[in-house]
C-alpha cells in the first residue's frame, strides 16, 4: 500500500517538474519577445508585423514548419555534442571545429569516390564524418585526461585549427571552381530529401508520403538521424553502464574513482562520442543541405549548439525541443528580414531568448526554495 | 533575575510537517540565559528541522517562539541575526580563497566612504579573537588553515554580527580529539562571557562533558529536558533511542583463520607529495578485526587509499590471499571481493545526486546481475535497492530518492549495505561510524562483528579509540606513518595506546 503510494507520488512529481520546466521555458521566450519589441521599435519597425513574420516564417505553414525542422537538425547534433561531455563535467566548446572536420570529411568522401552505389557511399561519407569529428573530440579528451589541460582552451584552439585546415587549406587543395568550396558531391552521396520521397521506390508507397512533396522543402534524412540519436543518447545516458559512469564522474569524480570508474576513460569516451555527433551535424550539412563542403556552412552552428544544450537542460529530448525552437528563430528570422527587420535585430531576439531562459532559471530556483520552505501538504 | 523562568529562548509546541513526515511534532525547547544547552537525538529525530524553524529557514505549521520574553515571528535568517541568534553550520560556509578577516566581515564590512576599512576590520577580528580565546590568523587564507581554525572563523563571524545565542550544529563531527578539547575551552569562555549556546550533537560523552541541560528529541517529539548532572550517558542514550542501549559490543572471541591481507613495508605519499606512510607492515586474517588506532592525519587516509587502489604504493608490496595486488586498480580490487567503507561518505562513498538505487551498485554496476555487457537492468537494480533498504533499515520513503536527501546515519547505512551484501573476503572500514547516531552505531558495530564471525577479514581504521578497543581483536597504533606498537585485545590498555597515539610512547621507549 505505502509502496504503491510512493511510486505514484514519484512519477507525479516528476511529471509536475517537467511541466514546470516547460512552463518556464515558454515564459522565458515570451518575456524575451516582449523585450525584443523595444529593439524592433528602435529600428523603426512594427513589432506586430515583425512577430507575425516570425510566426509565418517558422510555423505558419506545414512547409515552413518542416523547414524549421531542417534548420534545427544540425543544432540538435551540436547540442548533443555539448550535453554529453557536460554530464561528465566537461565543457565542450569544440562543436564548431568537430562539425567542420566532420563536414569536410563527408564532403571529401562525397566527391572523391565515384561510381559507388548510394547504399555504400552515403554510410561511408557519414562514417568518415563521425570518425573525423571523433578524432577532433579525442584530442582534447586525451589532453584533459592525461595532462589536465583545460578542455575549454583546447577545444577553442582546435576550432581555429579546424577552420584553417578545412576552409583554408583543405578547400584550396581540391577546389575546381571559383567559389570557396570542395567540388560538388556525387549524386550517390546525397542524403535523401523529404521532397523526393514520394518519387522513390518502396518509400513512395507509404501512404500520405506526398505531404512532403512541397517545392522549396529542404528537410532531409539527417533530421531522422537526429531523432534516432536522441533516443540512443537517452538510452546510453540512463540505461547503460557507460551513461552511469559518465554521470558518476560528472557528479562526483572522487566517488566514481572509489567505485572503480576511470575518469580518464570516461572523459575521453564522452568527448569522442560528442565529436562524432558534431561530425554528424557536418555530414548532414555537406551531404543533405549544401551537397558540398563550403566556406561559411558552419554558420556558428557549433556555438549556437551550446545555447541549445543549455536551454534543453542537457537532456536529449529537451535538446530536440530547444533545437526546434532555435531552428524556428532562424527560419522565421528570414521572413522577418523580408518584411524589413534588420538581421541584427533577429540575432538580438535570439540572444534575448537565451538570456531570459538562463536568467529565469534563477527565478525558478528562488521560487522552488520558497515552496520548499513553506511546504505543507 | 535568576529565577526559574529566566529563559532566553522559548520554543513551544513547534510542529513542522513535510509531505508524509511530521519532522517536528509539538516540540518544546526552553533555553536559559547563559547556559550550554545540548539538543540531542538520533539522525532524523528533528534537530535540524527545529533549528531551521528557529533560524527562519522553515515556516512552522504550529507553535510559538519567544526570544528574551518577546514573541517573535521568524521569517528569514537576517531577522535571526538581527535578534542576536547565530548559527555555526556543520559544513562551513566560508570562501576558500578569501582571508580569515575577509570572510568574517563579508556582508557587514566596516566602511570608509566606499572602500572597506580593512584595518578597522582586522582590529575587530583580533579583539573578538582575544576576548573569547579564539585563536585565528586574520590574514591567512581559508584554504590554508586547519578545519579547527575554520570553525573558529565561523564562530568569530557570528560573534562579529553580535550574536548572544550561538547554535552549533554537530560542531565536533569534523574535529580531531585535540581540536574538540580546544572547542570546549571556547564553549566555556563563551559561557563565562554571558553567551548562551545550543549544542546539537549525538555524541553523549561530549554532552556529559560540556552541557548544563539536555533536551532529547525522538521521532520528531521532545521526550524530555533534563539537568546534565542528574543523568548518566546511558540514561540519555535510552531516552534518544527509546530502548535499552548496549554500549559494550557483545562478541565472542575471534577464531582467526588463514591470512587474507599481508602488507609488506609500504610507503605512500599524500596529495602534497609528502611521505605519510613510512614502511607499514601488517597482516589481517580471516575472521578477525585488526584495528588501527591513531590521531587523524598520521597516514591512515593514505594507507587505506593505497590498499584500495586509490593511491599509488611507492615502495613495498601488498598481498591478498597470496596474490600480489600492489597498485591494482580500484575496480580490480573490488572484483576480487575487497570491500571498502571510505572515511568520507560524501566525497568518496556516495554520488549524492544519484538515487539510492544507483548508489547501491556503485562499484558493482558493471557486474551481473545489475548489468550485462553495457546494458543495465534497472528492474533488478531497483529490487536490489528495495531489499537492502529493508534489510539494513535505511529510513527513506523511496529507493528513487536522491542520496543527498538522507540523513548522515542513513547515508552510512547505504554504504555499509552496499559493501556487505557483496560478501567481501576483506573489508577495509575507515571511520565507519563517523557522524552517525547511537542507534546506528550499535547497528553498524553488530554488522561488523557478524561479518567477522562469518569469516571476513576486517581492517578497521577509526579515530575513536573506544571503537577500536571494543571491536578489534588485534590493534596497531599508527603514529607519523608507522605502526609504533601492536596489541592483542586482551593486553590492550587504553592509556598506553593513547600515549602511543600522541607520539609520547616513542620517547619513553628510547629512554629505556
Amino acid at each position: 500500500m505505502s509502496d504503491l503510494q510512493t511510486t505514484k507520488t514519484d512519477t507525479g512529481s516528476k511529471f509536475i517538474n517537467l511541466l514546470i520546466e516547460l512552463g518556464f521555458a515558454l515564459f522565458s521566450i515570451l518575456v524575451a519577445l516582449l523585450v525584443g519589441t523595444v529593439f524592433i521599435l528602435l529600428a523603426g519597425e512594427s513589432p506586430l508585423d515583425a512577430y507575425h513574420a516570425l510566426y509565418i516564417g517558422s510555423i505558419g505553414s506545414w512547409r515552413e514548419f518542416l523547414n524549421t525542422l531542417w534548420r534545427a537538425t544540425p543544432l540538435i547534433f551540436t547540442g548533443f555534442a555539448l550535453a554529453l561531455p557536460f554530464k561528465a563535467g566537461l565543457f565542450n566548446i569544440g562543436g564548431e571545429g568537430q562539425l567542420l572536420v566532420g563536414g569536410f570529411a563527408a564532403g571529401f568522401v562525397g566527391f572523391y569516390f565515384t561510381g559507388l552505389p548510394s547504399i555504400i557511399h552515403v554510410p561511408l561519407a557519414i562514417l568518415a564524418a563521425m570518425a573525423a569529428g571523433a578524432i577532433w573530440g579525442l584530442i582534447p579528451g586525451l589532453l584533459k585526461a592525461y595532462k589536465g589541460a583545460h578542455e575549454v582552451i583546447t577545444t577553442i584552439m582546435l576550432n581555429y585549427i579546424a577552420i584553417q585546415l578545412t576552409i583554408r587549406y583543405g578547400i584550396d587543395r581540391f577546389r575546381t571552381g571559383g567559389r570557396q568550396a570542395l567540388p560538388t558531391i556525387e549524386e550517390s552521396a546525397r542524403l535523401v530529401r523529404f521532397v523526393d520521397m514520394a518519387e522513390m521506390p518502396i518509400i513512395g508507397q507509404i501512404p500520405l508520403i506526398d505531404v512532403f512533396a512541397l517545392p522549396g522543402l529542404r528537410l532531409h534524412l539527417n533530421f531522422i538521424l537526429a531523432l534516432i540519436s536522441a533516443a540512443v543518447l537517452w538510452y546510453l545516458l540512463f540505461k547503460t553502464t557507460v551513461g552511469y559512469e559518465i554521470r558518476a564522474v560528472g557528479f562526483n569524480s572522487s566517488a566514481a574513482e572509489y567505485g572503480g570508474i576511470s575518469s580518464s576513460k570516461t572523459i575521453i569516451l564522452s568527448m569522442v562520442i560528442a565529436g562524432a555527433l558534431a561530425g554528424l551535424a557536418g555530414a548532414g550539412e555537406a551531404l543533405g543541405t549544401h551537397h558540398t563542403f563550403m566556406s561559411g556552412m558552419d554558420a556558428d552552428l557549433g556555438f549556437t549548439g551550446i545555447a541549445v544544450a543549455l536551454l534543453g537542460r542537457n537532456h536529449p529530448f529537451g535538446i530536440v525541443l530547444a533545437g526546434i525552437l532555435f531552428g524556428g528563430l532562424t527560419q522565421g528570422g528570414l521572413e522577418m528580414q523580408f518584411v524589413g527587420i534588420p538581421s541584427e535585430i533577429v540575432t538580438i531576439i535570439q540572444a534575448l531568448v537565451i538570456f531570459f531562459v538562463a536568467g529565469l532559471q534563477m527565478l525558478k530556483w528562488f521560487l522552488l526554495k520558497r515552496r520548499e520552505k513553506g511546504e505543507t501538504e | 533575575m535568576s529565577g526559574e523562568n529566566n529563559y532566553l529562548l522559548e520554543m513551544r509546541g513547534i510542529t513542522k510537517i513535510f509531505p508524509g513526515v511530521k519532522a517536528n511534532d509539538n516540540v518544546d525547547l526552553l533555553v536559559k540565559k547563559g547556559e550550554i544547552h545540548a539538543l540531542v537525538g538520533e539522525n532524523g529525530a528533528g534537530k535540524t528541522t527545529l533549528m531551521k524553524v528557529l533560524y527562519g529557514l522553515y515556516d512552522s505549521d504550529a507553535g510559538e517562539i519567544f526570544y528574551d520574553g518577546e514573541k517573535i515571528n521568524m521569517t528569514d535568517p537576517q531577522q535571526a541575526i538581527n535578534l542576536g541568534i547565530g548559527m555555526v553550520h556543520q559544513h562551513f560556509k566560508l570562501i576558500d580563497t578569501l582571508t580569515v578577516t575577509e570572510n568574517i566581515i563579508l556582508g557587514a564590512e566596516p566602511r570608509q566612504g566606499l572602500a572597506i576599512n580593512y584595518d578597522r576590520a582586522r582590529e575587530q577580528v583580533e579583539e573578538i579573537s582575544k576576548k573569547y580565546g579564539l585563536k585565528v590568523d586574520p590574514d591567512a587564507k581559508i584554504q590554508d588553515i586547519s578545519v579547527g581554525m575554520q570553525q573558529r572563523v565561523e564562530i568569530i563571524k557570528i560573534l562579529y554580527r553580535g550574536a548572544d545565542l550561538l547554535i552549533f550544529d554537530e560542531p565536533t563531527a569534523v574535529l580531531t580529539p585535540q581540536e574538540i578539547d580546544e572547542l570546549f575551552e571556547i564553549f566555556n569562555s563563551l559561557r563565562e562571557q554571558g553567551k548562551t549556546l545550543i549544542f546539537i550533537t549525538h555524541k553523549l560523552k561530549e554532552v556529559k562533558t560540556i552541557s548544563d541541560r539536555i533536551t532529547v528529541l525522538r521521532d520528531g517529539k521532545s521526550v524530555d529536558c533534563v539537568e546534565t548532572s542528574s543523568v548518566t550517558e546511558k540514561d540519555v542514550a535510552e531516552l534518544m533511542v527509546g530502548r535499552e542501549v548496549l554500549f559494550r559490543v557483545e562478541k565472542d572471541k575471534a577464531k582467526p583463520g588463514k591470512e587474507v591481507l599481508q602488507v609488506k613495508n609500504i610507503h605512500v605519499r599524500d596529495n602534497r607529495g609528502l611521505k605519510t606512510v613510512n614502511g607499514i607492515s601488517l597482516n589481517v586474517k580471516e575472521g578477525e578485526i585488526y584495528g588501527i588506532a591513531g590521531v587523524e592525519g598520521n597516514g591512515q587516509t593514505e594507507l587505506v587509499e593505497a590498499l584500495t587502489g586509490l593511491r599509488p604504493v611507492e615502495e613495498g608490496q601488498v598481498f591478498y590471499q597470496g596474490e600480489d595486488i600492489t597498485n591494482l586498480s580500484a575496480r580490480k580490487l573490488k572484483d576480487r571481493k575487497i570491500g571498502h567503507i571510505p572515511e568520507d561518505r560524501l566525497r568518496r562513498g556516495l554520488v549524492t545526486n544519484f538515487t539510492l538505487s544507483e548508489n547501491f551498485i556503485l562499484g558493482f554496476h558493471h557486474q551481473s546481475p545489475y548489468s550485462r555487457s553495457i546494458f543495465m537492468d534497472y528492474k533488478e537494480i531497483e529490487e536490489h535497492a528495495k531489499s537492502l533498504i529493508g534489510d539494513f533499515d535505511v529510513r527513506t520513503s523511496s529507493h528513487n530518492n536522491l542520496a543527498s536527501k538522507l540523513s548522515g546515519g542513513n547515508q552510512q547505512k547505504v554504504i555499509i549495505a552496499r559493501e556487505f551484501i557483496q560478501e567481501p573476503k576483506l573489508l577495509i572500514a575507515s571511520q565507519p561510524t563517523r557522524g552517525v547516531d547511537v542507534g546506528s552505531i550499535e547497528f553498524i558495530h553488530k554488522q561488523l562483528i557478524n561479518k567477522r564471525d562469518e569469516g571476513t577479514a576486517i581492517l578497521l581504521v577509526s579515530a575513536e579509540l573506544n571503537e577500536i578497543l571494543s571491536l578489534s581483536d588485534r590493534i596497531g597504533v599508527i603514529y607519523e606513518g608507522e605502526i609504533v606498537d601492536t596489541f592483542t585485545a586482551e593486553e590492550a590498555d587504553e592509556r598506553e595506546i593513547g600515549r602511543l597515539m600522541t607520539g609520547s610512547g616513542k620517547e619513553v621507549k628510547t629512554g629505556e
